[in-house]
């Protein structure tokens, strides 16, 4: 099965990192990148920029808005995604726990939803 | 007539489980598990009253279940191939002598499905509940106070979140078995809990309840690969309390507390299979929460009368659980015990602390043990005051009797002695 697993994290909280901080969360996402690559379990993954730069786009009654920012305010904002292919829940979990993000933000897991064509 | 339909239907409780959770491992499904378990139970009624129930039930279930089952699939649109479900199918019948139709651990898997943390409470004990639990859909919704429709709804929920998130059907691996039992054994407490505490419901569905989460703790006890000290003493513990339900209530369905009850009422035998598992866990590990609550209510069970009891051991044991667990409930559940064995001045100073911290200033037992330590200090009026506070927050009718049933006599003992004593 595919589970998309969101990265959820304080934004603000990691603006403010020091740079040994940043560099330890680069180099912990590193280790990860290292274990997950040889089991071909990875689809995708990357990092999004902040907040700051989102735009949201509506279409009412044909008439395109463009607005600046997220779609919602939160404590915890959509800061990158893992594309995975497990067996099951359970090692989709096992490889979230290990998403540097964890420790200090949320990782929400989606199965994708697969049509029969 | 009657007879026979109510024996066949506590096979069907009895046995229903395993058969189901050998259907769900090789349709790997639990919808259509169910409907083929449903219809053979239907066949089963048809059939049983005429032919007796069979010497193996349980086969009886699976092969008439399995039938139906490979008609199933043999029609249905998977997104799987169906060779290798519909050859499982085909083994799944019973070898000769063997009353087993699940592997040994099918009902394992199927506990720790239901209870996976990927659920939320109320479903993991509603799904636990209906399937190995062998309860209906509207016991469960009766017992816990909701339409049956809404429970229905819940169950069709977590049962499409199971198969849609991919939640597996297996056993947690040993590093994560401790952890998951945990889940297990809380979902099974608190059944047991709803069943022996609930303020409102019928009474034949509560008891029920208590029933439930006994059996389900007992298979659980004997189908974990290693034992389970902690398993053991949740057993054990609600063993022990469910030996004291005879007494909990008198004649007119009045609430009796444990100091007050006639322990020639508690079920001997109920109490002795609790003391035995108590015993066994014991020798096997350091207690936890549970192997501590069930050698609490082992030191009551023990005692010919509340005044008999070993309240300075029962306190240190309560000191050990707030080790373990430092919540307010067993903060207060202490000071009770330490008044008990040390006088009710004692219990009064570790309430006064407990208020201060405020976390339980809505809890009805903090006042009903405040009013009684009162009393028994003898300052009435306080008492009184207690006694109302407590009164106040109580929505169970039976307790609600009991406690006015104390403030009138505080009252009275008020009024005899010629006014407030303090």
């Amino acid at each position: 099965m595919r589970y998309l697993c969101l990265i959820y994290s304080n934004e603000a909280a990691e603006a403010q990192a020091t740079p040994e901080e940043t560099q330890a969360l680069f180099a912990a996402y590193g280790a990860f990148e290292g274990e997950i690559a040889p089991t071909g379990k990875k689809l995708a993954g990357e990092a999004l920029q902040p907040t700051s730069t989102a735009t949201s786009v509506r279409v009412r009654d044909g008439k395109v808005s463009v607005t600046d920012g997220p779609f919602a305010e939160t404590k915890e904002q959509l800061g990158g995604f893992y594309l995975l292919n497990c067996e099951n829940l359970d090692e989709a979990l096992e490889w979230a726990a290990k998403i540097p993000s964890a420790k200090t933000g949320t990782i929400e897991i989606r199965p994708i939803m697969e049509f029969d064509l | 007539m009657d007879a026979v339909r109510d024996r066949i239907e506590r096979v069907f409780r009895e046995e229903q489980g395993r058969v189901l959770a050998a259907l769900i491992r090789v349709v790997r499904d639990f919808d259509l598990a169910e409907d083929c378990l449903h219809d053979a139970l239907l066949k089963a009624l048809e059939a049983w009253p005429k032919s007796g129930i069979p010497d193996r039930p349980a086969a009886w279930l699976t092969t008439t279940a399995r039938n139906r089952a490979i008609d199933r699939v043999r029609r249905a649109k998977l997104r799987e191939t169906k060779e290798p479900i519909l050859r499982e199918l085909a083994e799944l019948k019973l070898s000769s002598g063997d009353d087993m139709p699940e592997l040994p651990d099918d009902r394992l898997r199927l506990i720790f499905t239901c209870c996976h943390p990927a659920l939320d409470r109320e479903a993991q004990v509603a799904l636990t509940l209906r399937t190995l639990g062998g309860l209906t859909t509207s016991e469960i919704a009766r017992a816990y106070l909701v339409p049956q429709a809404t429970m229905a709804q819940r169950l069709v929920r977590v049962k499409r979140k199971i198969r849609d998130a991919g939640i597996p059907y297996v056993v947690p691996g040993s590093t994560q078995l401790r952890e998951r039992l945990e889940a297990v054994l809380e979902v099974l407490y608190l059944v047991f809990n709803e069943g022996y505490w609930a303020s409102e419901g019928e009474a034949l569905i509560r008891q029920e309840l208590c029933a439930e989460a006994i059996r389900l703790a007992r298979i659980l006890t004997e189908i974990l690969p290693l034992p389970e000290p902690e398993a053991e003493g949740l057993l054990a513990l609600m063993l022990l309390h469910d030996a004291r339900r005879p007494a909990r209530t008198n004649a007119a369905g009045e609430f009796v507390p444990l100091a007050e009850q006639d322990r020639a009422l508690w079920d001997r035998s109920r109490a002795e299979e609790g003391h035995a598992v108590l015993e066994g866990a014991l020798r096997r590990a350091a207690p936890g929460p549970y192997l501590i609550q069930a050698a609490i209510s082992a030191l009551h069970t023990q005692a010919a009368s509340a005044e008999d009891t070993d309240w300075p051991q029962i306190m240190l044991l309560y000191e050990g659980l707030h080790r373990l667990q430092p919540t307010p409930v067993v903060a207060l559940n202490h000071a009770v015990a330490v008044a008990m064995a040390r006088g009710p001045e004692a219990g009064l100073e570790l309430l006064e602390a407990l208020e201060g911290e405020g976390r339980l200033s809505d809890y009805q037992p903090l006042y009903a043990a405040r009013a009684d330590f009162l009393r028994r200090l003898g300052a009435l009026s306080l008492a009184a005051g207690a006694y109302r506070q407590a009164l106040e927050l109580t929505t169970h009718p039976r307790q609600l009797t009991y406690l006015r049933g104390r403030l009138s006599e505080v009252e009275d003992a008020k009024r005899g002695s010629g006014g407030p004593s303090e």
